[in-house]
C-alpha cells in the first residue's frame, strides 16, 4: 500500500493551514488586546458596566417609557432603544405603502405619472440620506409658521414650526380590558389564514376572492364588540385646540420625529419603489395571458399568478431595505432626535467608557438586524419557489 | 349590395393623439393626470418663486471655494488643480486608447470641463482658465493615446500611479521642497469628499476578494472567521463603525501611536466597506461556471493559481456594475463623516450656516450640497454605464 506522506496528505494540509490561521488570528487578538491594556492603564481608565446604574443627569427630549435626569443610564440607554424602534418600526409600515405606490406607479401607461415617479427614484436615491434629513429639518420643518399662524390641513391636523399636531384617541379607563379583545382580534387573522389553508387544500380550488374580506372584518367586529362592551368608550377622540401659546390635546409629532420619520420613509421608500418595479416586471407578460385564456378574473390573475410569482423577487431586497431603514435612522443624531446612537453618544462623553458603550450600541443593532432577517426569512419560506 | 363603411380613426399621429394615448386613456388616467399636474404646480410654483426672490445664493458664491477644498492652503491651490489636469489627461489618454470603454467618461469630463469654464467666466472667476486648460489636457491626450505604442499597457500603469500621485500631491511631503505636507486636518470639503470615497473602496477591494474567497472556502475555521466579520459589519450602522474607529481604534493601537482623524475615517471605511465589497466579490463568484475551475484543474493547475488566473478575472468582470455600484453608495455614505466632526461638504455647510451674515440660509447651502452629490452621480452613473456596454457585462 501507498502510505502519503503527511506533508502531501490534503486533511493534514487543511488542519494545518486552519491552525496557522487560527494561531495568526489569536496572536493579532492578544495583540491588539495588550495594546488596549496599556492604553487604558495610561489613561487611567477601568472597564465594567458599574457606571450603568450611576444616575444619567441629563434630560431625553422626547421617550415612551417615563425618564427623569435622575434616572439611571441603563434606563438612559433603553429609552433610545424604544425611540430606535419606535421610529423604525411606524418608518417600515409607511415607507412600503410609499415604496410600492411608487414601484407602481413607475409602470403607469400614464406618461406624467411615470416620469414623475422616475424623477422622485432618481433624485432620492442618489443623495445622501444625511442632507435631505437635515434639508427636511432645518429647510422645512423648522421654517414652518409659528403656532400663532398654524397652516391648518383637514383632520384637523396642524403644522407648525414647534411639531405636527393631528387628532388621536386618547386612552380611558377602560382601555386595559379592551386591550386584551385587540389581541384577541390580531390573533383571529392568523387562524383564518390557517382556516383558509385548510379548506383549500381540502376543495383542491381556491377560496373565493371575496372571502378575503374575513381578514378585515372579523377582527374588526370584534374590536369593535370589545368597545362595546366597556361601560365607557376605550378611546376618547382629542383633537388638537390653540389654548393660550400652544396646542393641547391630540397628537404632536415633534420637529425631529416629524423630520426624521418623513426623511427615512422617502429615502427607502425611492429604493422600494424600484424593488417593486423590479418584481413586477419579472412576471413575463405570458403568464398574465396563460391565466386570463384559463378564464380566472383580473383580481384572481393578480392574486394567485402575479403577486406569489413577484413576491419571491421582491421579499429578498425587500428585507435588505427594512433594516436599512433601521440602520439608518442612527442618523437621527443629525437632528437632535434622541434614537439609541445619539443617546449612547451622549453616555460616551459623559463617562468616557468607549468599549461598553460601542458594546452595546453593536448588540442592540445587530440583534434588532437579526429579529428582522429570521422573520423576514419565515416569510420569504413560505414564498419561495419549491423546486421538484 | 351593402357596404360597410369604416370612420377612419380619430386620431392616430401628432401632439393630440400623443396626449390621448399617454395622458388621457382612460377617465382614471385622464385622473391621475389632473392630480399630477396639481401636484406639480403646488410644488414647484412656491419653489421657484422662493429661489427667485427669497433665496439668498451669495452665500454659495461667497464660500465656494471653501465647499470644495474646506480649509487646505490657498496658497497651495494649484496642487488640486495640477490633480483636475492630471485627472483630465488620464481620462483623455484613456478616451484614446480605449475607445468606446472611456468615451462615457470623456464626454462627461469634457461637457463638465466646458460648463465651468463658461460658468467661472460668466460669473468673473478667475478660474476659468483652469478648467480650459483641463479641457485642452484631454482632448490633447486624446490625440496622443490614439497614435501611442504599447497604449493600453501603459495607460493602466498611469492609472495605477495615479492615486498614490494624488495623495502625494495633497499631503505632501517634508522631504520635497516645492511640496510642504499639508496636514490631513486642513483637508476638506469636496476634496477631502472624494479623497475619502476613493480611499474607501479601492482599499477594501483587496480585504474584499480576501474576505469573499475565505467565506467560500472549505476550512470551517477561515470560513465562519469570514462570516462572521461579514455579518457583523453588515448588522450595524456605518455611523457606529466611523464612531468606532474614531474613538476604539486609538486604543487598539500602541500607545503613542495617533493617527489622524481623516486617516481613522479611512480605515473606517475601508473595514466597513470590505464587508460589502466581499459581498459583492462573492456574487461574481458563484455565476463562474463549474466547467471553469475543472478546466483549470484539468490543465494542471493548483489551487492558488486556478483562482488567481482563471476564477477572480472573470469574477470581478461580472460584478463591474456591483463595484460601480458600491462606488456612488460609498460616495454618499462620506457625508456620515460630518457627524464625527471632519469637514466634509455638509460640514462646511454647516459651519458657513453659522457665520453671521448667512443665519438662516439652511435651504440654500443644503439645496447646495444636494446637487452637488446629484450631479456627481448622475455624470458617475452615465459614464459607468459606457463602460458596462463597451465590457459586454451581463450580455455574454
Amino acid at each position: 500500500m501507498n502510505i502519503k506522506a503527511f506533508w502531501r496528505d490534503l486533511r493534514f494540509l487543511q488542519i494545518l493551514a486552519q491552525a496557522i490561521f487560527a494561531i495568526i488570528f489569536a496572536l493579532f487578538a492578544l495583540y491588539l488586546y495588550s495594546n488596549v491594556v496599556a492604553n487604558l492603564a495610561k489613561q487611567g481608565l477601568t472597564v465594567g458596566y458599574g457606571f450603568m446604574d450611576n444616575p444619567a443627569s441629563f434630560d431625553i427630549g422626547e421617550s415612551y417609557i417615563p425618564f427623569e435626569a435622575s434616572d439611571t443610564y441603563q434606563r438612559a440607554l433603553l429609552v433610545g432603544l424604544v425611540n430606535t424602534l419606535v421610529i423604525s418600526v411606524v418608518g417600515i409600515f409607511l415607507t412600503t405603502v410609499v415604496g410600492v405606490v411608487a414601484g407602481v406607479a413607475r409602470l403607469s401607461s400614464n406618461w406624467l405619472v411615470n416620469k414623475l415617479a422616475a424623477a422622485y427614484v432618481g433624485v432620492i436615491r442618489n443623495t445622501p440620506l444625511i442632507i435631505q434629513l437635515m434639508f427636511w429639518y432645518f429647510g422645512v420643518i423648522l421654517q414652518l409658521p409659528s403656532v400663532k399662524k398654524a397652516i391648518a390641513l383637514p383632520g384637523p391636523a396642524y403644522l407648525t414650526n414647534r411639531g405636527i399636531y393631528m387628532p388621536w384617541g386618547e386612552a380611558t379607563s377602560t382601555f386595559a380590558a379592551w386591550r386584551i379583545y385587540v389581541i384577541i382580534a390580531l390573533f383571529s387573522i392568523v387562524l383564518i389564514a390557517f382556516l383558509f389553508r385548510a379548506l383549500e387544500r381540502r376543495s383542491s380550488l381556491p377560496t373565493p376572492l371575496w372571502w378575503n374580506l374575513a381578514y378585515l372584518l372579523v377582527p374588526a367586529l370584534m374590536i369593535w364588540l370589545g368597545a362595546a362592551l366597556q361601560p365607557e368608550s376605550p378611546l376618547k377622540q382629542t383633537i388638537p385646540t390653540l389654548t393660550g401659546l400652544n396646542f393641547k390635546g391630540g397628537l404632536r409629532l415633534t420637529p425631529e420625529f416629524a423630520a426624521l420619520l418623513f426623511g427615512l420613509v422617502l429615502y427607502t421608500g425611492a429604493f422600494i419603489a424600484e424593488i417593486v418595479r423590479a418584481g413586477i416586471q419579472s412576471v413575463s407578460k405570458g403568464q398574465t395571458e396563460a391565466a386570463r385564456s384559463l378564464g380566472l378574473t383580473t383580481g384572481q390573475t393578480l392574486r394567485l399568478i402575479i403577486l406569489p410569482q413577484a413576491l419571491r423577487v421582491i421579499i429578498p431586497p425587500l428585507t435588505s431595505q427594512y433594516l436599512n431603514l433601521a440602520k439608518n435612522s442612527s442618523l437621527a443624531i443629525a437632528i437632535g432626535y434622541p434614537d439609541l446612537f445619539s443617546i449612547a453618544g451622549t453616555v460616551f462623553n459623559q463617562t468616557g467608557a468607549a468599549i461598553e458603550i460601542i458594546m452595546v450600541m453593536m448588540l442592540s443593532y445587530l440583534s434588532m438586524s437579526l429579529i428582522t432577517s429570521i422573520l423576514m426569512n419565515i416569510y420569504n419560506n413560505r414564498v419561495k419557489l419549491v423546486e421538484r | 349590395m351593402t357596404t360597410v363603411e369604416i370612420k377612419p380613426p380619430i386620431l392616430v399621429v401628432g401632439p393630440l393623439a400623443w396626449l390621448r394615448k399617454n395622458l388621457f386613456s382612460t377617465w382614471y388616467n385622464a385622473l391621475f393626470t389632473f392630480v399630477a399636474l396639481w401636484a406639480l404646480y403646488s410644488f414647484l410654483q412656491p419653489a421657484l418663486l422662493w429661489s427667485q426672490t427669497e433665496a439668498r445664493w451669495g452665500v454659495i458664491e461667497a464660500n465656494l471655494t471653501l465647499f470644495m477644498i474646506g480649509q487646505y492652503p490657498r496658497e497651495q491651490l494649484w496642487r488640486v488643480w495640477l490633480v483636475i489636469y492630471l485627472l483630465a489627461g488620464l481620462i483623455g489618454l484613456s478616451w484614446g486608447v480605449w475607445k468606446d470603454a472611456a468615451r462615457g467618461f470623456a464626454v462627461i469630463g469634457l461637457g463638465a470641463g466646458a460648463a465651468f469654464a463658461l460658468l467661472c467666466f460668466f460669473f468673473g472667476w478667475e478660474s476659468w482658465s483652469h478648467w480650459l486648460i483641463a479641457c485642452t489636457t484631454l482632448l490633447i491626450l486624446y490625440l496622443v493615446g490614439r497614435y501611442l505604442p504599447y497604449a493600453s499597457f501603459l495607460t493602466t500603469v498611469c492609472w495605477i500611479l495615479y492615486f498614490p500621485g494624488v495623495f502625494l500631491l495633497i499631503a505632501g511631503s517634508a522631504r520635497i521642497a516645492s511640496l510642504p505636507p499639508v496636514e490631513m486636518g486642513a483637508w476638506g470639503g469636496l476634496l477631502l469628499t472624494l479623497l475619502l470615497t476613493i480611499v474607501g473602496n479601492f482599499g477594501s477591494l483587496p480585504l474584499g476578494v480576501l474576505l469573499a474567497l475565505g467565506r467560500r472556502s472549505k476550512l470551517p475555521i477561515v470560513k465562519y472567521f469570514c462570516i462572521g466579520y461579514i455579518e457583523i459589519i453588515r448588522g450595524v450602522p456605518l455611523v457606529t463603525i466611523l464612531y468606532m474607529a474614531d474613538i476604539l481604534l486609538p486604543l487598539f493601537l500602541p500607545v503613542d501611536v495617533r493617527p489622524d482623524r481623516v486617516l481613522r475615517a479611512m480605515m473606517g471605511f475601508i473595514l466597513f466597506e470590505a464587508a460589502y465589497q466581499a459581498e459583492n466579490v462573492r456574487g461574481g463568484l458563484q455565476s463562474i461556471n463549474r466547467g471553469q475551475y475543472e478546466a483549470a484543474q484539468a490543465l494542471g493547475l493548483s489551487g492558488t493559481l486556478s483562482t488567481v488566473l482563471i476564477i477572480l478575472p472573470q469574477a470581478l468582470r461580472a460584478v463591474v456594475p456591483a463595484l460601480f455600484n458600491s462606488f456612488i453608495s460609498l460616495f454618499k455614505d462620506t457625508s456620515l463623516v460630518a457627524i464625527i466632526g471632519l469637514f466634509d461638504v455638509l460640514r462646511i455647510g454647516r459651519s458657513v450656516l453659522a457665520q453671521s451674515e448667512w443665519l438662516g440660509t439652511h435651504r440654500e447651502v443644503f439645496l447646495f450640497a444636494f446637487f452637488i452629490y446629484w450631479g456627481f452621480n448622475l455624470a458617475f452613473t452615465y459614464g459607468s454605464r459606457r463602460v458596462e456596454e463597451a465590457l459586454g457585462v451581463g450580455k455574454r
